[in-house]
């Protein structure tokens, strides 16, 4: 019974990560990484891959006065954009926001409200 | 004493040219006084500030660069805090970063000079010919 049900359509996102186990011969994707598919759009499992701006670009240096990289990673009320949706890698993250903090500091960035 | 900072500050945009140049060079003579040196200054001009700062929306930018120890920059603050036309700075001490910096780019400097030779072997091989 519970078997019926799951073979039609995964209606929780719960089930997805079974996805790749279920059916092994049409699944082209490889284990787990890259695209769902145009699965039911949700982006809870896995992401395209977002990569660090800064480790690609390999760029070392994060300086405070540079506020056209800094605004990049900037939301619109002023805030610092979360790693999990920019892809930064942690150490460019602490740096990055050490910068911005710098830059608000100095005016440069708004603490809050849109960038001037 | 080898200690780096860059000195950023804001002075209010209605002061003149002369002014800003007596201030700046006050601070240089403070600099030279407590055995630092002024490794740069760079006027960064009028820009608009994010946010108000002292009912000011826009002021001009200096930055300054020195070498000195911890006692100097200690100095420089207090004379930019009683400076009446600075309304805002900000301090940041740069030798580490210098540092680290210097060390990526030796590391990568190596790791080219080691790839060099297989390359620069071929290449001044055939530049003599090409060019003769």
């Amino acid at each position: 019974m519970a078997d019926e049900t799951r073979t039609s359509e995964s209606s929780s996102g719960g089930d997805r990560p079974d996805r790749g186990e279920r059916r092994p011969s049409s699944r082209p994707g490889g284990p787990g990484g890259g695209r769902e598919g145009g699965g039911p759009g949700g982006r809870k499992y896995f992401r395209r891959k977002k990569v660090c701006k800064f480790c690609v670009e390999k760029i070392e240096a994060i300086n405070y006065k540079d506020i056209r990289l800094l605004a990049q990673f900037v939301a619109e009320s002023g805030r610092i954009v979360p790693r999990r949706l920019t892809g930064v890698c942690t150490p460019h993250q602490r740096r990055l926001s050490l910068a911005i903090k710098q830059a608000r500091n100095i005016a440069l960035l708004p603490f809050a409200g849109r960038a001037a | 004493m080898n200690r780096t900072y860059e000195l950023m500050f804001i002075v209010r945009p209605d002061m003149p040219e002369e002014e800003q140049d007596k201030l700046i060079s006050t601070l240089e003579t403070a600099v030279a006084s407590s055995s630092g040196q002024v490794k740069s200054v760079e006027r960064m001009g009028k820009r608009r500030l994010a946010y108000t700062v002292r009912k000011f929306h826009d002021g001009i930018y200096v930055l300054l660069t020195v070498d000195g120890g911890g006692g100097l920059i200690h100095e420089l603050e207090r004379r930019l805090r009683v400076t009446e036309p600075v309304i805002k700075f900000l301090t940041v001490r740069i030798d580490e970063e210098q540092k680290r910096l210097d060390k990526i780019k030796a590391i990568k400097d190596a790791k080219r000079k080691a790839a060099a030779p297989a390359p620069a072997a071929e290449s001044a091989g055939e530049a003599p010919a090409a060019t003769a």
